[in-house]
């Protein structure tokens, strides 16, 4: 490639008056991504690092995924536009690896690259019906209400049905109950996308159902989440007396388990105080446990849509190593409803060139080293590419465990860099090479100057309603901001 | 022991920092200043990516003496829903901006803990 050739001539003499910048590139805006970059910039006083998002807007799930009535947790934001405001950072939203710029070619350009692109799809149930109308993901139906600008079009019918079936039972789904639950009234003050807002104002759902294949003592969400929920004003909490009675084996785990145990007699606190006769009108949650779903049914009245689901009861079985899991009696249940949302997992994507455990879903890798393949051998390194967050753990952890995991990979690459300078390294062309690249292609990427101008017309939007900032929801109202 | 001489009328109390690496800091703390505040003054390396909101746990300090810990209010249920997410959490973990600086935790030590060393074993939480 001349143009690769030319731009490594002009960078090397560059690189000797600047001193041999360590040109690195961090893929996806997210926590992950900009505790990385964080991390490499301390670390390396060399490094110039720059940050891409496929969206216009930078932070990930932070903005995205975080649900609008927990402001503070969003406060990270803050950390992060200094990392970005950094002089040796910069952002470049707007840029798709896979489309805008391919792994090869990133790779050519940095000398290292660290892929943190979070998990952008879905684990499916792959059981009948599910492509019913009326059945959303958790993370697709997050996005609609957080404005994402790829599911402002989502438009989940809030209005057909009193009743709501949640699969799952983690801190997504107690998010998505809340969110439903809440009176909109109190959502109005928050970040929440404005068409998200107006459906929910005349939502007529009043019952809730948050469904989970193990009991009360697996319950998968946190104390934290658990309180908000049942904390929620005039909510009616339902749960079977019988679910949370314990075996010896629950026993065990909740004496081994901080999380669980006080997740447990949170629980159990629901179920002995709360009235058991909601009055007319007054809004539902149920807990219910021990079901896993079976299929999906559909309406006899409106062809094609979801109606309820069809659950197979479960016991719990060890299957060695304290291990158990949720295993079908053959008995059966159904529930109805006009809406189910699957709160199941989320799962990473791979793009061209990227070695992936499609098992697991996530990137194979050694403390953030990624692998050849999926074999484990430790020693088929792909050279110079990381991997960091959710793509590297699979889906799981709050923001914080980010740090721990950025910390992880910029260790690794610490020690790789040492190793490497013993030998010459090669001066790469990094941003410029990369600017290069996008302006061929004709890329219109996003500086983080221009994400700002997102951000203060925002916050203008935001205050005329009272809200702390009222969120643009498509691709051409953010490109047009942007370019303003 | 740990007090020092006339730190009584003083406004301040004795703080101790201890690192990741077990590199000591010691700092003067106002009454009424929470440690997360009181660390970032002084450039020590303590996260608090909530700002001191109860939001985040990335503040985890751990108190290195029982008898401090026992001095100290007990934590709100608030504050054990967080601690409840902190990495490598003790018997005496506190989260940093919810300790607040009063006389009598003059002398007191804190341990920033090693998260890496934690951080494969409790990794895999609820989201
Ligand atoms: C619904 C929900 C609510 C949550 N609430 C909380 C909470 O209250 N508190 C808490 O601590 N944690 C919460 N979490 C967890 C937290 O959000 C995650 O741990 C964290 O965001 C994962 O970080 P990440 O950087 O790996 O991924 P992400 O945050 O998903 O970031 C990935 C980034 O990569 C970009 N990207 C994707 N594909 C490409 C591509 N091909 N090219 C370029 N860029 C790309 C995306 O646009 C995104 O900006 C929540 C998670 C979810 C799903
Ligand atoms: S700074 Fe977030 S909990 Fe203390």
């Amino acid at each position: 490639m001349a143009i690769f050739q030319a731009r490594t001539w002009l960078c090397r003499s560059f690189s000797t008056l600047s001193s041999h910048p360590l040109h690195v590139c961090v893929v996806g805006s997210g926590p992950a991504g900009f505790y990385t970059a964080e991390k490499m910039l301390k670390a390396h006083q060399e490094a110039e690092v720059d940050i891409i998002d496929r969206l216009p807007t930078p932070f990930g799930l932070v903005r995205s995924g975080v649900a609008p009535d927990h402001p503070e947790t969003k406060i990270v934001i803050n950390q992060f536009s200094r990392v970005a405001r950094h002089d040796r950072c910069s952002f470049f939203g707007n840029v798709t690896l896979g489309s805008s710029v391919s792994l090869l070619e990133l790779r050519e350009l940095y000398h290292v690259v660290v892929l943190a692109y979070g998990a952008e799809s879905d684990r499916e149930l792959g059981i009948p019906g599910e492509d019913l109308v009326g059945i959303h993901s958790a993370r697709e139906f997050v996005w609609w209400y957080n404005g994402h600008p790829d599911c402002k079009n989502l438009d989940p019918d809030l209005k057909n049905t009193d009743t709501a079936v949640i699969l799952g039972q983690g801190n997504v789904a107690l998010d998505i109950a809340r969110i439903l639950l809440r009176p909109a009234t109190e959502l109005a003050t928050t970040d929440i996308a404005s068409h998200a807002l107006a459906a929910l104002e005349e939502s007529s759902i009043r019952k809730v159902y948050l469904v989970g294949r193990r009991g009360p003592v697996q319950a998968a969400c946190t104390a934290k989440e658990l309180r908000e929920v049942l904390g929620i004003k005039d909510l009616c909490i339902h749960l079977q007396e019988a679910d949370l009675l314990k075996t010896p084996k629950d026993e065990e785990e909740i004496k081994n388990n901080r999380i669980q145990r006080r997740v447990y007699e949170l629980l159990s606190k629901a179920a002995t105080t709360g009235p058991s006769h909601p009055r007319s009108g007054q809004r539902e949650l149920h807990f219910v446990f021990f079901r896993k779903p079976d299929r999906f049914l559909e309406s006899d009245e409106k062809r094609g849509h979801v109606s309820g689901v069809h659950f197979e009861k479960t016991v719990l079985k060890d299957v060695g190593d304290g291990k158990r899991i949720a295993v079908g009696t053959g008995k059966f249940e159904d529930l109805e409803c006009g809406m189910v949302l699957k709160s199941i997992g989320y799962k990473s994507v791979p793009v061209d060139g990227l070695p992936f455990d499609h098992q697991k879903g996530v990137v194979p890798n050694i403390r953030g080293r990624v692998l050849h393949d999926t074999s484990g051998d430790p020693t088929l390194l792909e050279e110079g590419l990381y991997v960091c967050g959710w793509l590297k753990r699979g889906p799981t952890g709050i923001i914080a465990t980010n740090l721990y995991c950025a910390e992880e990979t910029v260790v690794s690459i610490s020690e790789d860099l040492n190793l490497l300078a013993s030998k010459a390294s090669l001066p790469k062309p990094g941003r410029e090479g990369l600017l290069h690249l996008l302006d061929n292609r004709n890329v219109k990427f996003v500086q983080f100057s221009a994400w700002e101008k997102i951000d203060s017309t925002e916050t203008m939007l935001g205050s005329l309603k009272n809200k702390p900032r009222d969120k643009l929801t498509t691709w051409e109202e953010l490109l047009k901001v942007a370019r303003e | 022991n740990a007090s020092e001489e006339g730190s009584e009328k003083e406004e301040t109390i004795s703080v101790t920092f201890v690192d990741k690496d077990g590199e000591e800091q010691h700092i003067k703390v106002p009454i009424g200043m929470s440690m997360l505040e009181a660390a970032h003054e002084n450039d020590i390396e303590l996260e608090g990516a909530c700002e001191g909101s109860l939001a985040c746990s990335t503040c985890h300090v751990i108190v290195m003496d029982m008898e401090y810990y026992n001095k100290l209010e007990d934590p709100a249920d608030e504050e054990n829903d967080m601690l409840d997410l902190a990495f490598g959490l003790t018997e005496t973990s506190r989260l940093g901006c919810q300790v607040i600086a009063k006389p009598e935790l003059d002398g007191i030590r804190l341990a920033i803990p090693a998260a890496t060393r934690n951080f494969a074993v409790d990794g895999s939480c609820n989201y």
